[in-house]
């Protein structure tokens, strides 16, 4: 017999609209802002923390670039020049990188979805704690003179106790192991909420690009991190407990270092893209007036790219004397994963020439995404070649490689997405003017700086050295990337200056500033604690251009639908097809996140400091979180249907 | 989490609903991402064993405390299994005495597991094969142990009826992650046990 | 090998060519190696042009791609969009030919790439010099080997090859991982403790051939260079003799007590061979003199910079593995005079 609980749809009202947002509100105040589980307010601090992140780190750069603007200077010693190298690396990459973008999917997703919240909105919480007490933790420890200084990839032998004492490596390994623990949850949050709490009718071929982005980077990162929380994690065994998993002379292996930490670096870089690509593939038809040509293509293409980027790492040990049939099936792949890669370059070109493009800022920095991302691409596309390889590797051709990817294809997009989103997440409109110049000096102090340097690169300048020689033929050219590099920094103060004034002073934004087709463009902007009134459901992949596309005759249903006001709820929906299947209640605000997160960064750092009684304590500490945070307090979900009789 | 179950269900086979909850999900993400750790743990062990020059053991290790330890935890994860089944029923009773032997089997397998440890003639700093063999089986004692405590609150919690009368799946998520320590003990006893024998 | 010249692959490869034969009649880059002086070079520096090429090109065309993209000319329409589809895309057309022509593309270069790596990966003939290289924080201790061990002799960061002539290069590390890279001549083979990689190289013509740690080992990475000297084979054999010789034995006077300085303050750490001082942990010393750098390559060779190496290395190579000695002014005389005269 069949038990159906169907949900009544209604209006959307004044009156149910005060009522959820007494429902949802987090109280104001700092208590509120520690308690809070709104994914919009996590997405928020994720994004000024990694911001913040991608500044220091810049700064970094911007004084090593002092350093080799010419030769022979002596502007840093090469201790301090190895740390800086060493702490750049690691702020973009891991602590700005993907945090950037788990912030803006943060906020995105249940907006783009048509959902109220993430699936576990007190583990969304947890993982920016962890991310922002794991970056503290690195930065505290610098600022007292402790930091790394054997490179981001911290390569063993040289990052053993014996080569390298004092506490730098530790450091980097217990910071790196915390953050993971952040970005693990984070993935794991991102996939269910992906399964479980998509709008009705939102089937799998009707999300926007960017949740097939950080779907792929999330799941990716669930089989890939843990590669590298290992590799560490048996390094500090070594270092401080005497076991020899890398040490030379106990028969330790240099190689396993490399190759559990390139098992989890290549996904990594994908990662750290995918889901950017996904925002210019969200965002570019915008202003092209038109939607993305070849969907499907660049929907399998993005997984497609992750799948085959588990099978390429030894690419990055071509020269470490592994046997050539081993190197020729890592080299043949590493040329194969050129293709999904290309997919987007074509559909977004198509895209633009198939459409009316408005030449805004943000289009501007999704279109110059386009050129940087083939810059880049190419140059990985030479190293893909073994013989070609062990010349490029460790010169500064493969430095100019990485900042054309990771620049091109993560910081603008980025910045796109931010002139993009900010206006729904503020209410406020970014200034066109500063963003034109902001975006122009940019572009250019970007390839000023690191266009030349694919000479520098093939002129045999090695990476990682804190100064070079008058006679190498390399003056000039880096002269010219110092100068490049002081041109994007103005880009970005530029930016910072934009955002600040645009805060107080910028034009009021609408719900749809820019006229685009997905959901999260049918709340106010800024959009009430509860997102939706009433839940939409979902009849094509762009709900708010139906009627004028008349691609079909559905229609999505945005102002009617089930209300879910019964305390915090949200419409679970099944993983394919997206037919609602359950409610869901969801949690209050809670400060169990917070402790937990400090709980666990404490462990770490008394892993650290080597302190057993620090590490029992906040062990227990801990626990008892986990255990406030799991007490089964009630319904948690209520299936629609049971099984037929 | 809470399934409806229609009234007078009792009979009716395991309601579709556990498969439909949130936890259940996070769970199995996670099983993904720590059984993830412990194959590159094993990758380690596989890579080490053909390119180290260090000592490697040429007698296999002893099975004499590890395969009696391998079969007491297999039968841990038919008792929960068994208690799993006996909730979903409304056997609350039946349930909590599962979980009770799961529980006992496990703290048993650990106490074992340790004077195994005691008894190696190695140790984790003689060598490389040391350092991988307690690192991976010391991982997964520690996931045994935080299955442990995962079982003490789940009795805690089915013992008070807080459970019961909202009919979670915290069973159901309790019992996945014990499946999967034993799951991950088959794999490292393969490893570090049987292949020797093979070679 | 020859058959990678003479069969160039496509238009691509003339001009790499063209600029690998040009040799020293343009001023390169002394680490550059888009020329290449040597046979396993030349393959290699090819396949770079080969790929450069195709890269500027494909950069070039989608660039301009997504310039027309943006600027072309289009119909005006009378709202702001977006407009239903009218016509029908061929996303297969678009994609289909894209995504193909890449394929075919990245085809040729595997095979490319494995032709080279195939054509490299040996020596055409037995070499018929043996060097042994290690890497040290932050110097290369290089060792001839030789069929009798009597043969075999050391030197540091300088090598002479016969010119013409394949040379094996076995590569081992003291300490952390390093990379022996000569560019003119061979890519990177990395230097990784505990194990034993091995390469070649082979000059075509005499000349000297800058070379460069290729992996980031420590403070001193960025003075961590190396040289190896091609020299026509009746040279190279003068060379050889001369360094399997007995370290010059120091005049009266001066350089001998400068010997017996040595001995004592630096024979703990460096070898001359014929003498007291049989250290392991530096450099050989025994024909200082016949190198053109100190110190794997931070200095020139004059007594100069000799004296002021030895009188404080932490100045010069900060976190140099040599300590400061403290000899007074007439020891560090002696010294200098006694090394001077190491040829």
């Amino acid at each position: 017999m069949a038990n159906t609980m169907t949900i009544p749809a209604v209006q959307e009202t004044p009156e149910l609209r005060a009522r959820l947002d007494r429902i949802w509100e987090t109280p104001k105040g700092f208590a509120g802002w520690l308690s809070s589980v709104d994914h919009k307010s996590i997405g928020i601090r994720y994004i000024v923390t990694a911001f913040a992140l991608l500044v220091i780190g810049g700064i970094e750069a911007l004084i090593m670039r002092l350093q080799l603007a010419r030769p022979n200077q002596q502007i840093l010693t090469p201790a301090q020049y190895n740390e800086l190298f060493t702490m750049h690396g690691i702020s973009m990459i891991f602590w700005y990188a993907s945090p950037i973008l788990s912030g803006f999917s943060n906020y995105l997703w249940p907006l783009i979805l048509g959902s109220r919240d993430m699936a576990f909105p007190r583990l969304n919480a947890l993982s920016y704690w962890i991310y922002l007490f794991s970056g503290v933790f690195l930065y505290a420890a610098f600022a007292i003179g402790i930091a790394p200084n054997a490179g981001w990839f911290d390569y063993v032998p040289y990052a053993n106790q014996q080569y390298n004492p004092g506490q730098g490596i530790d450091v980097y390994a217990m910071a790196l192991i915390l953050l993971g623990i952040s970005t693990t949850v984070g993935a794991i949050n991102f996939v269910v909420t992906l399964m479980r709490t998509r709008a009705a009718g939102m089937s799998i071929n009707r999300m926007p690009i960017l949740v097939w982005g950080t779907l792929t980077a999330s799941a990716g990162n669930i089989l890939a991190v843990p590669a590298v929380s290992l590799a560490f994690f048996l390094l500090w065994l070594d270092r401080r407990f005497g076991t020899h998993f890398y040490d030379v002379p106990a028969g330790g292996q240099p190689l396993l270092w490399q190759h559990l930490f390139w098992m989890f670096g290549h996904p990594w870089v994908y990662a750290i893209v995918l889901p950017a690509m996904g925002m210019v593939s969200d965002g570019l038809p915008t202003f092209c007036r038109r939607p993305l040509v070849g969907y499907t293509l660049v929907a399998l293409a993005t997984v497609l790219t992750m799948v085959i980027g588990f099978g390429v790492w030894v690419h990055h040990m071509f020269a470490t004397g592994l046997p050539d049939i081993g190197m020729s099936f890592f080299s043949a792949a590493s040329f194969v994963i050129v293709i999904p890669s290309a997919v987007a370059v074509f559909a977004w070109t198509a895209t633009i020439a198939l459409g009316r493009p408005q030449l805004t800022t943000a289009f501007l920095f999704f279109a110059s995404t386009i050129v940087l991302f083939v810059i880049g691409g190419v140059s990985g596309f030479m190293t893909a070649s073994v013989p070609a390889d062990w010349q490029f590797t460790d010169t500064y051709f493969i430095v100019a490689h990485i900042h054309y990817v990771l620049i091109g294809i993560n910081v603008f997009p980025v910045l796109g997405a931010l002139y993009y989103w900010f206006p729904k997440m503020s209410g406020r409109m970014l200034s066109e003017r500063l963003g034109q110049w902001n975006f122009w000096l940019m572009f250019i102090g970007f390839n000023l700086a690191f266009l030349p340097m694919h000479l520098t690169g093939l002129w045999g300048m090695p990476r990682r050295v804190y100064t070079y020689g008058a006679d190498f033929g390399w003056n000039t050219l880096n002269m010219i990337t110092t100068i490049g590099s002081f041109v994007l920094a103005l880009g970005v103060l530029l930016l910072i200056v934009n955002v600040v004034m645009s805060l107080f002073r910028g034009a009021a934004a609408g719900p749809n500033p820019w006229d685009a087709a997905t959901l999260e463009c049918a709340t106010p902007s800024p959009p009430p604690p509860y997102n939706f009134a009433v839940l939409p459901t979902v009849a094509s992949r762009h709900p708010l251009w139906e009627d004028r596309l008349q691609e079909s005759d559905e229609r999505s249903r945005i102002t009617v639908g089930p209300a879910l006001d019964n305390g915090r709820e949200a419409l679970a929906t099944s993983p394919i097809d997206a037919q609602p299947d359950a409610i869901l209640k969801m949690p209050e605000d809670s400060y169990a996140p917070l402790v937990l997160g400090l709980a666990l960064s404490a462990l770490f750092v008394s892993m650290l400091a080597m302190s057993l009684p620090g590490v029992l304590c906040s062990f227990a500490v801990g626990l008892i979180a986990m255990l406030i945070w799991l007490w089964p307090a009630g319904l948690s979900f209520r299936p629609l249907r049971t099984t037929d009789g | 989490m809470v399934d409806a179950v229609a009234s007078g269900a009792e009979e009716q086979a395991r309601s579709p609903s556990i498969a439909r909850s949130s936890g259940w999900w996070g769970i199995i993400f996670t099983i993904a991402t720590e059984g993830a750790v412990f194959a590159y743990l094993l990758f380690s062990y596989y890579y080490m064993a053909i390119s180290s020059h260090a000592t490697w053991p040429t007698a296999p290790l002893s099975l004499k405390l590890a395969l009696p330890n391998t079969l007491i935890l297999l039968l841990s994860s038919g008792t929960i299994w068994w208690a799993e089944r006996q909730y979903s029923t409304g056997k609350s009773t039946n349930a909590l005495l599962g979980l009770v032997v799961t529980f006992i089997l496990g703290a048993i397998f650990v106490s074992i597991q340790m004077v195994e440890w005691h008894q190696m003639s190695f140790s984790p700093t003689s060598g490389p094969y040391g350092s991988l063999y307690f690192t991976t089986t010391g991982f997964h004692v520690a996931h045994v142990v935080v299955g442990l405590l995962i079982l003490l609150a789940l009795i805690g919690w089915v013992a008070s009826g807080i459970l019961e009368d909202r009919r979670q799946n915290a069973v159901s998520v309790g019992a996945a992650y014990w499946h999967f320590v034993d799951a991950v003990w088959l794999s490292v006893f393969f490893t570090y046990y049987l292949t020797p024998y093979l070679s | 090998m020859a058959g990678i010249r003479e069969s160039s692959i496509g238009i691509a490869a003339l001009p790499a060519t063209a600029i690998i034969y040009s040799g020293p009649a343009f001023a390169d880059p002394p680490l550059s190696y888009l020329s290449a002086f040597g046979p396993k070079a030349d393959s290699t520096a090819s396949l770079t042009w080969g790929l450069l090429i195709i890269s500027i090109l494909v950069t070039a065309v989608m660039t301009g791609l997504v310039i027309w993209a943006i600027f072309r000319k289009r119909a005006p329409v009378s709202g702001p969009g977006p407009e239903p589809e009218t016509h029908h895309i061929s996303t297969f057309n678009i994609f289909g030919w894209g995504l193909g022509l890449t394929a075919l593309i990245l085809a040729g270069c595997v095979g490319w790439t494995m032709m080279t790596l195939a054509a490299i990966d040996q020596p055409p003939k037995t070499p018929a010099v043996n060097i042994e290289v290690t890497g040290n924080q932050w110097w290369w201790r290089v060792r001839y080997l030789n069929d009798e061990p009597s043969k075999n002799f050391d030197t540091a960061n300088e090598m002479h090859i016969p010119a013409g002539e394949p040379v094996k290069v076995t590569l081992r590390s003291e300490d952390v991982i390093h990379s022996f890279w000569v560019p003119s001549l061979s890519g990177k083979t990395d230097v990784i403790p505990g194990q034993l990689n091995t390469t070649w190289i082979e000059a075509r013509e005499p000349g000297t051939y800058q070379g460069q740690c290729g992996e980031y080992c420590g403070l001193q990475h960025a003075h961590m260079q190396f040289k190896v000297i091609a020299d026509k084979p009746a040279d190279y054999l003068a060379w050889r003799d001369n360094q399997l010789k007995l370290a010059p034995t120091p005049a009266p006077g001066d350089p001998q007590a400068g010997l017996v300085v040595f001995e004592k303050r630096c024979g703990a750490c460096h070898a001359v061979r014929g003498t007291m001082a049989g250290g392991y942990l530096g450099p050989n010393l025994s024909h200082l003199m016949t190198r053109s750098t100190l110190a794997a390559g931070t200095l020139p060779a004059d007594q100069g910079d000799l004296a002021g190496w030895i009188s404080d290395p932490q100045s010069v190579k900060p976190g140099t593995r040599m300590p400061h000695v403290p000899l007074s002014g007439d020891e560090m005389q002696l010294v200098i005079t006694y090394l001077s005269s190491l040829n």
